[in-house]
């Protein structure tokens, strides 16, 4: 996708796929066929993190929110696949745009106050990245979570460690972010953000606490561009395509990937 | 010049706000209130008292609440979300342009103290660019309303009317004088005063001002044709180029700066459609400063004494 756009996310998108895949495929309560922005009667998951499409789209497209061929529009002109998440073209399964970072956290905020008003026993998820979190917004709406009791709010933050300009810890240090959100009052769990086994039980542990009055924070731990190997672990590919020879060589060292569309 | 109007009694703007929230909450469930700890200035108390669990308090956290009210909003709530208008609209531009206006959330921005005339607070508190920031952005409709009744009614009007709203009003007490029972048509400019020789648009409560200009003017032979342009965006472009073909000669006023303001809407229309003489009663280019709303009004030349001169000026350039 990445490679026929031209531009786009890899990085992060490889960071966050297996726990995003793990989510909707295993833990979501959602439905292509009964989705509605207004989201009655089933979980919502919010991108906050917008630049993270080309997983995003990738993974709603193989849930059937649209057909697979359309991710081949990515990125192109009169697209509803826009580079960041939009509503205009009404693509499915994309409640809110994103992309000008630090707004969905507080997004899926009202979104779960509307669910408890409405006595919906569905789930508000967000993802969010770790240098987004440089955002002073997303400690706003870590405060008003707590406050208001946000206990059916499940965030999840990609903690890959690195931004677009380098390394998180020595751009804008983030510090124990574990730390952090459980100062701000959330319940807090630090995963290993690639393995399955793990990323399910931190969806069953944020579940079990619903009731306590407690918004959820899952710190995914992950890697940049994980399972590319010119890709992971550095910054170097946050916004980057890469061309048609390393694309080739990504694919193939993703024994476990679909093949591209 | 046949039209009379009362002033029933000088009345805040930000009370008629009050005023509509509650009655219009009364009416639809869905409707909701968030502000970010200026509630009595917002005059959201009784609403508040009414409906607890409808009201948010946000703390002072705007980008939050702006964020929250869009999650309200998609989630199919009518929230309506308060504070100063600074704070609601330069502070959180960019939440307000994602998260709002390109989302195309049900949002109404409820914007007190806007302008100069909050008074003594200064500056730091005031605007003049609001117009022109929320004007810009697509899908926003932008509402200023002239006096307490109008005020009431463009709340109850925005409460029925889907997509984003922007409504504008002040802290100090202005004359009350539209009908109480006046029903708000968004978009629909109103002539107030039938004329022949200069057009005066106004907004806000230089709407008022702009009446006793037309009183003045009308002793010395001048016949002005007033219209309210309560609601800025999206603008009522046959009311205004009807009335300029008529007359020939436009003074605009508002208390707003020159830049982004009505006063170059209407002119950027007339420009394409209909060239003629402009004259502007706004504020060119400046910040304000602390003082008593009637000092400022002075001081700013957003009076009518301003309006009257203006239209001097715009007349012999017909």
């Amino acid at each position: 996708m990445v490679n026929m756009a031209g531009s786009g996310h890899p990085g992060g998108s490889l960071s966050s796929t297996d726990f995003l895949t793990a989510l909707f495929f295993y833990e979501l309560n959602h439905d292509p066929k009964k989705w509605t922005r207004e989201g009655k009667g089933l979980d919502m998951f919010f991108l906050s993190a917008g630049h993270l499409t080309p997983v995003y789209y990738s993974i709603l497209a193989r849930s059937g929110y649209f057909p697979i061929q359309e991710l081949a529009e990515f990125r192109k002109l009169g697209s509803r696949l826009q580079g960041h998440p939009s509503v205009e073209r009404g693509l499915p399964g994309i409640h809110i745009a994103s992309g000008s970072l630090g707004q969905g956290l507080s997004v899926a905020g009202g979104a779960a106050i509307a669910k408890r008003l409405n006595a919906d026993k569905n789930f508000v998820y967000v993802l969010i990245g770790d240098g987004e979190s440089e955002e002073g917004q997303i400690w706003e709406a870590a405060l008003f979570a707590a406050q208001k009791k946000l206990d059916h709010l499940i965030v999840m933050t990609d903690w890959n460690g690195q931004q677009i300009d380098g390394p998180v810890s020595s751009i804008l240090n983030l510090g124990d972010l574990d730390a952090k959100w459980r100062a701000f009052g959330w319940d807090c769990l630090v995963v290993d953000g690639h393995n399955m086994e793990a990323i399910l039980n931190s969806f069953k542990w944020a579940k079990a606490g619903v009731g306590n009055g407690k918004p959820k924070m899952l710190l995914m731990k992950t890697e940049m561009g994980k399972g590319v190997d010119f890709m992971q672990g550095t910054n170097q590919w946050h916004g980057k395509a890469p061309n048609n020879e390393q694309t080739d060589r990504a694919l193939s060292q993703l024994k476990e990937t679909l093949g591209d569309f | 010049m046949n039209e009379i109007f009362t002033n029933t009694g000088n009345k805040d703007t930000r009370s008629g706000f009050g005023a509509g929230l509650l009655e219009a909450g009364r009416k639809n469930p869905d409707i909701m209130a968030l502000c970010a700890d200026l509630t009595g200035s917002l005059k959201m108390d009784e609403f508040a008292k009414e409906f607890p669990d409808r009201f948010i308090q946000c703390g002072i956290a705007e980008a939050n609440m702006i964020g929250t009210a869009a999650g309200l909003a998609l989630s199919g709530k009518i929230p309506f979300a308060g504070s100063f208008a600074n704070f609601l609209t330069g502070r959180v531009y960019d939440q307000v342009r994602q998260s709002v206006a390109y989302s195309d959330t049900n949002v109404k921005l409820c914007a007190s103290h806007a302008g100069i005339t909050l008074g003594e607070d200064g500056a730091t508190h005031q605007i003049m660019e609001d117009i022109g920031l929320m004007r810009m952005l697509p899908n926003l409709t932008v509402i200023n309303s002239c006096d307490y009744n109008q005020t009431k009614a463009a709340t109850i009007a925005m409460a029925d009317y889907p997509g984003p709203v922007y409504l504008r009003f002040g802290r100090p007490s202005v004359p009350n004088f539209t009908p109480a029972d006046q029903k708000f048509e968004i978009g629909k400019a109103l002539r107030m005063i039938e004329g022949k020789d200069v057009t005066i648009f106004a907004t806000g409560h230089l709407v008022w001002e702009s009446i006793v200009a037309a009183q003045e003017l009308e002793k010395i032979g001048i016949s002005v044709e007033l219209i309210n342009i309560h609601t800025i965006k999206p603008l009522d472009i046959k009311t205004v180029i009807e009335s300029v073909a008529k007359t020939g000669a436009v003074v605009c006023a508002e208390e707003h700066l020159i830049a982004g303001g009505m006063g170059e809407l209407v002119s950027g229309l007339l420009a394409r459609k209909l060239p003629s003489p402009v004259e502007f009663v706004a504020v060119d280019d400046m910040f304000g400063q602390s003082g008593l709303p009637s000092e400022l009004l002075k001081e700013y030349r957003l009076d009518s004494g301003s309006i009257v001169e203006a239209v001097k000026r715009v007349i012999v350039r017909k």
